[in-house]
C-alpha cells in the first residue's frame, strides 16, 4: 500500500495557554475525501492550517507525502505547491482579476510562461463555469463566485491534495450548492480532499471518511453514512443532533 | 472714503504692484526649478528610505525594529528646520575647522539630505499602516500558494498597500512642497530665498507675492494629478468580501 499523502503523528498545537490540538493522529490516503466537522474551537480548522504549516506546532510531526515538514530543512514553499488550500474569506488578491489571481503564482512561483499560465488558468475558469468572469476584479463577484475562483486558484497550482477551511461559511445559502457542486466534481475525479465543514450533504454524498473532532481531539471517525445514522460516542451524538 | 481708497491704493502699490510682479516672475523661474530638483530627488529617496525602513520593521530581528522606531520617532520629534541649520552650518564648521571637508555641503544637497531623513520617517509610518492595512488573509493566501515572504510581499502586499498610501503621501506631497521653502535659511536659491532677495533689491513685497502664485500654481496642478492616481489605483480596490 502507498504511503499516505497526510500523517499527523501526536500533533498538539497552542496558542499561548490555551492548548487547541492536544494529540492528533491522521492519515488521509490518496483520493480519500475526509470531512471534519465539530463544534466551533474544536481546532478543526486549527489542524487543517496545520498541515499547510500556516501554524508552527509545539509538539508531534506532520509529513506530506512523506516529508516531514516540522523539520526545519523542509522547504515549506516546495510542499505548499503541493497542498492546495481554500479559505473560509476567499482571500483573493483583490488587486487582480481572477484570471489573474490564477496565474500569479504559476508564473512567480513555478516559473510557467504567461501564455501557459493563462492556458490552465482559463480551463480551469471554465471547470468552476466562470470563463466569462476571467477578467473581472473579484470586488464584483458574488461571495459564491470568489469562492469559485478561489479553488481554481488553488488548482492552477495542480495540487496533489486540498485543503478546505469551512468555504461555504461566509456565503449566502443560495451560493453554497454553486460552490459545493464544484468540490464534489473535485472528488469524483478522484482529488484528495481535506474539507472542514458543516455541510452533512456534502460528507454523505462524497465523503470517504467523516471525523468528529472535539476540544482538541478526534472523538470518533468513520464511514459518514454509518456515522451519521448511528453515532457511537455520545458527543457526535449531541453535535450532529444540533446540525442536523 | 479717500482714506479707504488711499489705503487701498498702497496695499496694491506694495503687494500687487503689475511692474514688480511682471519684472519679477522671469527672475524667480530659475528658483522654481531649483525647488522642483529638490521636491524631485527628496521625493524619490524619502519614499525609498520610508519604504525600506517600513519593510526593515517588519524583520523579526528586535534591536534592527528598535533601531528603526527610534529612527523615524527622532525624525518626526526634530523640527526640520533645525536639521537643515545642522546640516549646513553646524557640518560645515565642524568639516571646515577638522578639515573633513565632504562634510562640507553646497545648499541644495544639505537641503535635499535634511527633507530627505525627515520625510523618510513620515512615509515610513505611512507604509507601515499600509503594510498593516492589507489583511492577514491576503498574506496567507500568498504563501499557501507556494510563494516565499518576499514574493508574496513583492506581488500582494505591496501593490495593495501602494493604492492605500496614496492618499496620504499626496498629502506628504504639498506638505513638502511648502517645506522646501524652509531651505531657503541655509541659502539655497528656491523661490523664497531670490524673492526675498529681490524685495530687498524693489524695496517692495510683491516678489512675495509673485513666490506665492508660482508656488500655487504648481501646488494646485499636482493636488490635482495626485487625486487622478488615486482614483486610477482605486480600481478593482472595492473590498472582498460579503
Amino acid at each position: 500500500m502507498d504511503q499516505p499523502l497526510i500523517r499527523l503523528e501526536g500533533v498538539h498545537k497552542c496558542f499561548g495557554d490555551l492548548e487547541v490540538l492536544r494529540g492528533i493522529d491522521l492519515e488521509v490516503r490518496r483520493s480519500e475525501v475526509v470531512v471534519v466537522i465539530g463544534p466551533s474551537g474544536s481546532g478543526k480548522s486549527t489542524m487543517l492550517r496545520c498541515i499547510n504549516g500556516l501554524e508552527p506546532i509545539q509538539g508531534g510531526r506532520i509529513f506530506i507525502e512523506g516529508v516531514d515538514i516540522t523539520s526545519s530543512k523542509t522547504d515549506i514553499n516546495q510542499i505548499r505547491q503541493k497542498v492546495g488550500m481554500v479559505f473560509q474569506q476567499f482571500n483573493l488578491f483583490p488587486h487582480k482579476t481572477a484570471l489573474e489571481n490564477l496565474t500569479l503564482s504559476p508564473m512567480k512561483v513555478q516559473g510557467k510562461s504567461r501564455s501557459e499560465a493563462e492556458q490552465i488558468g482559463q480551463d480551469l475558469l471554465a471547470k468552476v463555469g466562470l470563463s466569462e468572469k476571467a477578467d473581472e476584479y473579484p470586488g464584483t463577484l458574488s461571495g459564491g463566485q470568489q469562492q469559485r475562483v478561489a479553488i481554481a486558484r488553488a488548482l492552477a497550482m495542480q495540487p496533489d491534495m486540498m485543503l478546505f477551511d469551512e468555504v461555504t461559511s461566509a456565503l449566502d445559502p443560495e451560493l453554497v450548492a454553486d460552490v459545493l457542486n464544484v468540490m464534489k466534481d473535485l472528488a469524483r475525479e478522484g482529488m484528495t480532499m481535506v474539507v472542514v465543514t458543516h455541510e452533512m450533504g456534502f460528507a454523505r454524498e462524497v465523503g470517504s471518511r467523516l471525523i468528529f473532532m472535539d476540544e482538541g481531539v478526534i472523538v470518533e471517525e468513520g464511514d459518514p453514512r454509518l456515522m451519521i445514522e448511528n453515532p457511537s460516542e455520545e458527543r457526535t451524538q449531541k453535535f450532529l443532533g444540533m446540525v442536523l | 472714503m479717500d482714506a479707504i481708497g488711499q489705503a487701498f491704493a498702497d496695499l496694491e502699490r506694495y503687494f500687487f504692484n503689475i511692474e514688480i510682479l511682471r519684472d519679477t516672475i522671469p527672475q524667480l523661474l530659475p528658483a522654481l526649478l531649483v525647488v522642483f530638483e529638490i521636491l524631485f530627488l527628496s521625493l524619490l529617496f524619502s519614499f525609498l528610505g520610508g519604504l525600506t525602513l517600513a519593510l526593515v520593521r517588519l524583520v523579526p530581528l528586535r534591536p534592527l525594529r528598535w533601531l528603526v522606531g527610534a529612527y523615524v520617532d527622532f525624525f518626526r520629534a526634530l523640527p526640520l528646520l533645525l536639521l537643515l541649520t545642522y546640516i549646513y552650518y553646524g557640518l560645515g564648521l565642524f568639516g571646515s575647522t577638522t578639515g573633513l571637508r565632504f562634510l562640507i555641503l553646497d545648499p541644495i544637497p544639505a537641503a535635499i539630505l535634511g527633507i530627505t531623513i525627515t520625510y523618510s520617517a513620515y512615509s515610513a509610518e505611512i507604509f507601515r499602516a499600509g503594510i498593516s492595512s492589507v489583511p492577514h488573509g491576503q498574506m496567507e493566501a500568498a504563501r499557501s500558494l507556494g510563494m516565499n515572504n518576499y514574493k508574496a510581499m513583492l506581488h500582494v502586499v505591496l501593490p495593495q498597500t501602494m493604492r492605500i498610501v496614496v492618499p496620504p503621501l499626496t498629502n506628504e506631497l504639498i506638505a513638502m512642497i511648502k517645506d522646501t521653502a524652509l531651505a531657503s535659511v541655509i541659502t539655497t536659491p528656491e523661490l523664497l530665498f531670490r524673492s526675498r532677495e529681490i524685495m530687498g533689491l524693489k524695496a517692495n513685497p510683491t516678489p512675495l507675492t509673485a513666490a506665492a502664485i508660482l508656488y500655487v500654481a504648481f501646488t494646485l496642478p499636482l493636488i490635482r494629478v495626485a487625486a487622478r492616481l488615486e482614483r486610477r489605483y482605486g480600481k478593482g480596490a472595492r473590498p472582498v468580501g460579503m
